[in-house]
């Protein structure tokens, strides 16, 4: 099939960028997001062009390096997808595609499609972590943990940290990421000690990053590719009102 | 947001049954309106505890609208940068989508609606009839246009509460488990529609004769 892109270029974050349109002919409906992206930058690349720079790793939905805004929906349109788990099988012969960068204060752009996700690091680093000595494995009943803790902890800590939700949030909030990192560890007996401390200093750093403030719109869960659960938002608050109330 | 918000919905719970008495004639109704400038008295002044109810209304609404310019104001800053597609809602949250500008709407209902019912000024009866007779008056065939205003407003209203009643639940962290997040979900819709329904009956009984 053949497509219009229109992709969103910008050279270093002191250009100020402008959407560029691009055709691209004989796409295969088997060729992930990321292969026609490749399609097209072969071909720049031949051309003497500057390829599209975007961000990519394990190309398997687990690095969560890929996100892009596509037709004005993270990650596209496919629920619970990334980017590079995206097929062209979803789009139609003759399609415009609008391909933009996350956009988010807290995420500068780098160049293109690639953003600065550090902000995240910085709030993993304010608290998302548990506090234990190192040293052998203990003994795997020694601390039992009730089944439903176990899957929902697990379903939290599926987040690959790649920030759709902070792309799709209409008030640019980091909510649902920084309450699946909050979660994860809270539901465990290992993250009881730090729990409440840790709500409280991984939510001031999501606000000293200038990420914007939750109103539950749930665009967020909505794109999620890991499909983290709107649940994460009320216990990061439970957590973090029980902190703030002492 | 949800700490006023929650005063808000309360006092708009107590409203809508105090407006229900309407139906039952316009004794009932003047003298329930004399209570509430009575109550407490001999013990404390007259209008005592209305006015301490007005006040903290007035406190609430300002705190309300100031969360939400405040919110408003960081999600600006938060997304410098607007998307060129069309962002489409994948939520599918109509109610969600429509809390800001709705609470405006909201609040130019509250400023007609205390010209029309409290101060009488835009009321064909004036300020100094009875509270009935100004109920009745206001929502005559002839002025269909404000019942028409009222009901319009009484929908965004339940609209906000469909959204914001939930989403007080979620910012108190009340939402945990899947279990009583959909009964906090239920909660919600039941209670905007009771109170929609409720407001709506006595204007709507009004316009097409039922209650004269
Ligand atoms: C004065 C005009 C008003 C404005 C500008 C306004 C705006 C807002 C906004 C922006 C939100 C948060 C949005 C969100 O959660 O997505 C909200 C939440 C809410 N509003 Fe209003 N509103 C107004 C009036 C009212 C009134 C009259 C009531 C009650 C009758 C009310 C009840 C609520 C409740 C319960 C919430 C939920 C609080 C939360 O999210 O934690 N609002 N309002
Ligand atoms: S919560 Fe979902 S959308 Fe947000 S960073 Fe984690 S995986 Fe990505
Ligand atoms: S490239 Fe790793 S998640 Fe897409």
């Amino acid at each position: 099939m053949n497509l219009t892109l229109k992709i969103w270029r910008q050279n270093g974050s002191s250009d100020k960028g402008r959407m560029v349109t691009y055709r691209v002919d004989d796409v295969s409906p088997d060729m992930s997001f990321l292969e026609m992206l490749d399609v097209l930058n072969e071909r720049l690349i031949l051309e003497g062009d500057d390829p599209v720079a975007f961000d990519h790793d394990c190309r398997e939905g687990i690095c969560g390096m890929c996100g892009m805004v596509i037709n004005g929906v993270a990650h596209g349109e496919q629920k619970l997808t990334t980017t590079c788990q995206l097929h062209m099988r979803h789009f139609k012969d003759g399609d415009t595609i609008t391909i933009e960068p996350w956009r988010a204060a807290a995420f500068p752009v780098v160049k293109d499609l690639v953003v600065d996700r550090s902000a995240f690091d910085r709030i993993i680093q304010a608290g998302g972590f548990v506090s234990v000595p190192t040293g052998s494995a203990p003994e795997a009943h020694s601390v039992p943990v009730p089944k439903a803790d176990a899957d929902a902890a697990f379903d939290a800590a599926t987040c690959i940290g790649c920030g759709a939700c902070v792309a799709a949030c209409p008030n640019g909030s980091a909510s649902l990421f920084t309450a699946a990192k909050i979660t994860h560890l809270s539901l465990l007996p290992q993250g009881q000690p730090e729990r409440e401390s840790r709500a409280r200093a991984m939510v001031e750093q999501m606000d000293a990053e200038g990420f914007g403030g939750c109103t539950n719109t749930g665009e967020c869960t909505a794109v999620c590719p890991k499909g983290i659960p709107f649940d994460t938002i009320a216990r990061m608050n439970a957590d973090y009102l029980k902190a703030a109330s002492k | 947001m949800a700490v006023t918000g929650a005063v808000l919905v309360l006092f708009l719970i107590a409203h809508m049954l105090g407006n229900l008495k309407i139906f039952l004639g316009a004794d009932s109704f003047n003298h329930y309106a004399e209570w509430l400038r009575t109550v407490g008295s001999p013990a404390l002044p007259n209008r005592t505890v209305l006015t301490i109810t007005e006040i903290v209304l007035v406190v609430c609404v300002v705190l309300h609208m100031w969360a939400a310019v405040s919110l408003a104001r960081r999600a600006a800053k938060a997304r410098p940068v607007k998307y060129a597609a069309k962002r489409k809602s994948q939520a599918n949250g109509y109610a969600t989508h429509t809390m800001r500008y709705g609470g405006v709407i909201i609040v130019l209902f509250v400023i007609w609606h205390l010209l029309d019912m409290t101060f009488g000024t835009v009321n064909p009866e004036g300020g100094d009839a009875t509270p009935y007779a100004r109920m009745i008056a206001g929502f005559q065939p002839d002025r269909w246009w404000v019942a028409l205003f009222y009901l319009v407003a009484m929908v965004m209203v339940g609209f906000h509460l469909r959204h914001g009643l939930w989403s007080a639940f979620q910012t108190l962290g009340l939402t945990r488990r899947p279990r009583v997040r959909s009964t906090l979900q239920t909660t919600a819709v039941a209670v905007s529609a009771v109170l929609v329904i409720g407001f709506v009956s006595a204007p709507v009984c009004i316009l097409i004769g039922v209650v004269k």
